[in-house]
């Protein structure tokens, strides 16, 4: 429409007009504040900042007039189209911001719809628990040993003591592999992890193994033929039942927290002499009832077996027990797992059911 | 063992008056655990009864039961006129005229059952006639199959003078609190009144008075012959070491025990049977010295102890013909019939029974060894062999034969022999020396010297006091050593640490301090522990549940999962004793046992289950070698400990994941995706790139696989890791899963040493990426790892990853073909690569695939 002014046409220079400059600034300032919508305010620009909008036709205009009047005249417009960029911007923004916040609005979900889609997995708590308390001990500097599950008779028997004849031996319901001749068992406890760490590792010793120990016990509410023991064995010079009780408090502590009472009474055991056994209040009558059927009425439960490493076994291990001596313990872990937790029944571990391991995920 | 609190009382004096709760909590900090309480629980009434009638009535079920009407005095059921009271009774051992132990409505039974009437079988019961079981005096067949009969527990002649009505509480020691406390292998000598007053008295502080302190007849040469003979000894320890004869004639055959006596049998668990038996049960119970009373009339030559002859056999007591074992140490008569095997049981052609008037009572002292091990042979446990085998006091043995013998002189009407057989080989017992200062280097505790002397002579050691040693009041510092003499009663105190515990056993338990000891420097979780978690733990994260299964299998789990007849997993281990008949064999997979949890879930409503396990398999190479037994007197050398430990089947670790249903859960979100291949294949491998481990991926045809859907994963230099996908349709069928079910099985053992080595790290290029897409037609049987092994080769180190995006297969490119479209990235080290480059990467590539698999670019 308008080419550069060759010819000077003073006719032509109304748009330079300060009133008609004003008014067209109002206008502009008027329908941007009237836009409701981005949209609307992008048709408000178009009419007010557009090509063919009166700011821009004078803009253009700027290059007709005369020298002397130029300045003053791009002084004017540059002022008129500044106010009004600066208030397309303001406005923009502001729908902008509008804009983003109703999306917000409008893309809003039920978050309580159940949101399932991957199924959840679990670890197995006994394994979560033996981790855990793999992870105590660790803390102390003791380090996790292992031993097969099928062992051989001089491992889980003789070396602990416990020769052919000795009536505890009878005690200890073992599974035999056929032909009894073979001399192998499924471990009947985790000592035999004692034996093994005593003949492969140096002195001083700090170990504890948690595993699968087998007896021949009919599946019911408190017994299994497959269940978990840690031992804990430590051979070094100048230990005492006062660090076997020490170690003992602090595993106490660190796996239930502070409060829990518990007890060493005399017991015996042929890998250990002095023996104790280790109880606990009974979980569920607090030593309250007479008829409690979890602990028989006497208040407590036993939870293991310990005490110091009887002379035989450190000899049978090459292990001086004029100079060194050491302690050892063998607790249940299904136990732990039944007071720490509630779990009432034995056979809930073992069945495979995956909504019992599902209650405990993947920390205990 | 059991102990009525009365009967502890009777041996300590001074004792506080105790309920049987607070006996148990003194006698367990000595280490006597307590396994039960009886009797004291009963209140009334709970009376004698003589059945007037009965009536049987068949149930529906089988059972018989009786309807009976029972005199039980001025308690019946309308008290003015004392008529019977009817009574429904489930059991049948009993006969009109019989007296019975009735429960009457209000009374209170051991465990805390309220009787009351009620009604049973269509009939009110007006309370109960009782079994042994039920009063709490008894276990086992014999007390809870039958009701109790008075005339057979008591005996005629007791029964004769008991009125219905009367109260049976007293009249069977049912007042009186019995503790029953569990006696460990080590104290054999609380397997007695004697040991168990003993420890009473150390509990209480009270003063032990002996039972054993009874005047003894001198022994002399016209008792009746006895010979010890031992051809074959255990251990250099003779069977027989000591064996005293008495002989009581003139028994009245018909005479019972008194009442007091058959009260504590009674209390002690066992049944009042005749006079001879009840006295050597008695004694036995009282002092620990299992005693055997011979019919007189049936011998016919001195005894004669001596080991078995091959062939040789014995009626026993139980009425079963035993085969003897040459290690047998037998009581025979003159040497030739059999009249024992010795401390475990009598035969019965000796036996004392309703004619017999002259008793001759033997009291020994047998090697434990020998009894354990013909007790353990013959599986009889007795009573005897109980206490045999743990050690019976061999101080003792006259001394209980003397008061057998007066108890029969007394109670039997019976005149004892003049002789008096004892044959007395007894070794002298070892003194022992103990450094007083071991039980404080042992427990942390400073026991004085003077503490140590004091306890060990409360428990019955003799401790002399060796040169050097001061006054008794000494102090820590003097160390002189002391020389212990047991008591004759303890065989298990033979070392230092033995005397340690009973120091600290008698003075507390309690006491030992609690001091935390510092275990230096560990290393931590070992790699192959680290893995073991990564592993579960991944699973876990991937929707897995852990499940922990018994690793017993039948054989014919090997069939159901397909199995050929020569597959190594048929070899494994048996169990001579198993669980279950049916399943004796040791797992050789994981998922052997984890179908089964898996199964279980289905039928419990898990559709859509995923489940896992890592534990070890038995995996036994050739046939099993006896494992050495070597000495326990030094280490084993190191060739035999080589031996036990080759002797051991080798126990791999695997790890075996199994999923069924939906693997994605259908929902208000859209459809549910099944559990197929790709998921266990792909968490096999992901768990492999956990532990940075590339898997080679091959199809394999290996059970209990689909031969068409089984992924073989191996390491790069071939190692077998494991196999994962779809069961084979047989498989799923023979178990019992939903069809489609995969499943997984991986070597964490391989998995643990492959990631041993330490990831040395690339570096990372910030040169942009460039991508070039390809799809490329092969035939049907090429797989997609050699396809895109090959597109690797091709492209070379360039080339940053390869993704298979899609295949196709359809009429576009016909029939037996397939098209696999990649999806290739490239990136330099260096340099931004050019289009020109990525061009030539890719026709390399193709190429590469085109000369290797045949693939043409579509």
């Amino acid at each position: 429409m308008s080419g550069p002014n060759k010819t000077y046409d003073p006719v032509e220079v109304s748009a330079l007009d300060p009133i008609a400059l004003a008014q067209a600034v109002a206008e502009a300032l008027a329908a941007f504040a009237a836009a409701d919508s981005l949209d609307s305010l992008k048709a408000a620009r178009l009419a007010h900042q557009g090509d063919s909008s009166a700011l821009s036709q004078a803009n253009r205009e700027i290059g007709a007039l005369p020298p002397t009047a130029k300045a003053e005249a791009g002084k004017r417009v540059g002022m008129a189209r500044g106010q009004v960029a600066k208030a397309l911007a303001t406005r923009q923004s502001e729908l902008e911001v509008e804009r983003d916040a109703r999306l917000l609005v409008e893309e809003a979900v039920d978050v309580t719809a159940p949101a399932a889609r991957r199924p959840v997995g679990a670890r197995h708590p006994l394994e979560l628990i033996s981790e855990r308390i793999g992870d105590i001990f660790v803390a102390m500097g003791w380090e996790i040993a292992e031993g097969p599950e099928l062992e051989s008779e001089w491992f889980n028997f003789d070396a602990l003591n416990l020769g052919a004849d000795h009536p505890a031996r009878q005690m200890q319901d073992t599974f035999f592999v056929d032909p009894p001749d073979a001399g192998l068992v499924l471990r009947t406890h985790t000592s035999p992890v004692q034996v093994r760490s005593m003949l492969e590792r140096d002195l001083p010793l700090y170990i504890v193994c948690p595993g699968k120990v087998f007896r021949t016990d009919e599946l019911d509410a408190t017994h299994s033929a497959v269940f978990h023991q840690v031992e804990g064995l430590a051979v070094a010079e100048g230990l005492t039942m006062a660090h076997l009780r020490g170690t003992l408090d602090h595993f106490v502590e660190a796996l239930f927290g502070a409060g829990l009472e518990t007890r060493l009474r005399p017991s015996y055991f042929p890998f250990t002499e002095p023996s104790a056994e280790l109880d606990f209040r009974c979980f569920v009558c607090g030593g309250s009832d007479d008829h409690c059927r979890t602990c028989g009425g006497t208040g407590w439960i036993e939870w293991g077996g310990c005490g110091m490493v009887n002379r035989h076994v450190l000899t049978a291990c090459g292990i001086d027990p004029d100079r060194y001596t050491g302690f050892a313990f063998g607790m249940g872990i299904e136990r732990a797992l039944m007071l720490r937790h509630g779990v009432k029944d034995m056979r809930e571990m073992v069945e495979g059911d995956v909504r019992f391991s599902t209650q405990f995920g993947m920390e205990i | 063992m059991r102990a009525p609190v009365s009967w502890l009382r009777e041996y300590v004096e001074g004792a506080p008056v105790a309920t049987g709760r607070e006996v148990a909590a003194s006698l367990v900090r000595l280490g006597l655990e307590e396994e039960d309480l009886h009797g004291g629980d009963i209140t009334g009434p709970l009376v004698v009864g003589r059945v007037l009638e009965l009536v049987e009535e068949r149930q529906k079920n089988g059972k018989a039961i009786r309807r009976c009407q029972v005199d039980v005095g001025q308690h019946g059921q309308r008290i003015s006129e004392g008529t019977p009271q009817g009574i429904v009774c489930g059991a049948t051992n009993f006969a009109v005229d019989d007296l019975v132990v009735v429960v009457l409505p209000g009374a209170v039974l051991p465990g805390g059952i309220h009787i009351s009437a009620r009604k049973t079988y269509g009939q009110v019961s007006n309370g109960m006639i009782c079994s042994a079981a039920e009063l709490g005096i008894g276990s086992g067949p014999d007390a809870t199959d039958g009701i109790i009969v008075l005339q057979s527990l008591l005996g005629d002649d007791a029964a004769a003078k008991l009125t219905p009505g009367d109260d049976a509480i007293e009249l069977l020691g049912l007042a009186d609190e019995v503790v029953e406390v569990t006696v460990t292998p080590d104290r054999g000598y609380c397997l007695s009144m004697r040991g168990m007053a003993r420890e009473y008295a150390h509990a209480t502080g009270g003063t032990f008075r002996d039972p054993a302190n009874i005047q003894t007849a001198s022994a002399n040469d016209s008792g009746y012959a006895v010979q010890l003979t031992d051809e074959a000894p255990l251990n250099d320890r003779t069977g027989c070491d000591r064996y005293v004869a008495r002989v009581v004639r003139g028994i009245n055959a018909s005479a019972v025990s008194p009442p007091w006596m058959q009260k504590r049998l009674t209390q002690m668990g066992m049944r009042p049977i005749s006079l001879a038996v009840d006295v050597t049960n008695y004694v036995m119970l009282l002092l620990g010295q299992p005693l055997h009373a011979f019919d007189v009339s049936t011998l016919r030559g001195p005894i004669v102890v001596r080991r078995a002859l091959a062939g040789e056999t014995l009626t026993t007591l139980d009425d079963v013909v035993r085969t003897l074992y040459p290690q047998d140490l037998l009581i025979t008569d003159g040497g030739t019939a059999v009249l024992a095997i010795a401390g475990v049981m009598g035969g019965a052609t000796s036996e004392v029974g309703a004619s017999t008037t002259d008793v001759l009572v033997e009291a020994a002292h047998f090697d434990p060894t020998s009894v354990a091990r013909s007790s353990r042979r013959h599986r009889l446990i007795t009573e005897a062999s109980k206490r045999f085998e743990r050690g019976v006091d061999p101080d003792i043995t006259a001394v209980a034969a003397q008061l057998a013998v007066n108890l029969l002189v007394e109670f039997g009407g019976g005149v004892a022999d003049e002789g008096v057989t004892d044959v007395d080989h007894r070794p002298a017992r070892a003194r022992i020396d103990l450094d007083p200062s071991l039980p404080a280097r042992l427990v942390g505790l400073p026991y004085s010297r003077a503490e140590v002397i004091a306890t060990l002579r409360e428990i019955g050691c003799d401790v002399l006091e060796l040169s050097g040693s001061g006054s008794e009041s000494g102090t820590p510092a003097d160390s002189s050593v002391l020389s212990v003499l047991p008591p004759s009663w303890r065989p298990d105190l033979t070392n230092g640490p033995d005397f340690v515990e009973e120091v600290v056993r008698l003075r507390g338990y309690e006491q030992i301090p609690s001091v935390l000891p510092q275990a230096g420097s560990g290393r931590g979780l070992t790699h192959g522990q680290r893995v073991r978690r990564v592993l579960a733990n991944f699973l876990a994260a991937q929707g897995f549940v852990e499940v922990l299964t018994y690793p017993f299998v039948s054989p014919q789990s090997h069939d159901d999962l397909g199995l050929q007849a020569d597959d190594p997993r048929r070899h494994t281990v048996r169990i001579a004793n198993p669980l279950s008949d049916e399943a004796p064999l040791m797992r050789t997979s994981v998922l052997s046992t984890l179908v089964e949890a898996l199964r279980r879930n289905v039928s419990r409503g898990q559709r859509d289950t995923a489940v896992f396990e890592l534990g070890l398999v038995t995996r036994p190479s050739g046939a099993l070698r006896a494992a050495p037994v070597p000495g326990t007197q030094a280490r084993p050398d190191d060739a035999t400990l080589t031996k036990i430990l080759a002797a051991v089947p080798a126990q791999p670790r695997m790890i075996a994941f199994a999923l069924t249903g939906a693997s994605d859960r259908a929902g208000w979100w859209g459809p549910g995706r099944p559990a197929d291949w790709v998921d266990v294949v792909g968490a096999a491998r992901a768990m492999a790139s956990a532990l940075a481990i590339e898997l080679v991926v091959t199809a394999d045809d290996h059970a209990p696989w689909h031969p068409g859907r089984c992924a073989r994963l191996a390491l790069a230099d071939g190692t077998v890791v494991g196999h994962a996908g779809e069961l084979h349709p047989k498989v799923v069928a023979a178990v019992g899963l939903p069809p489609r079910t995969c499943v997984g099985e991986l070597n964490v053992d391989v998995l643990t040493s492959a990631s041993e080595a330490r990831v040395q790290a690339r570096e990372l290029s910030t040169y942009p990426v460039a991508r070039s897409d390809v799809a490329l037609v092969v035939d049907e049987q090429i797989n997609a790892a050699a396809l895109e092994s090959a597109l690797r080769q091709g492209a070379g180190e360039l080339l940053e990853s390869v993704s298979l995006m899609d295949i196709y297969r359809g009429d576009q490119i016909g029939p037996g073909r397939k098209s696999l479209a990649y999806h290739l990235v490239f990136r330099a080290p260096d340099r931004t690569l050019t289009t020109k480059e990525v061009n030539g990467l890719r026709d390399l590539a193709v190429a590469s695939a085109a000369s290797a698999v045949g693939a043409v670019q579509r």
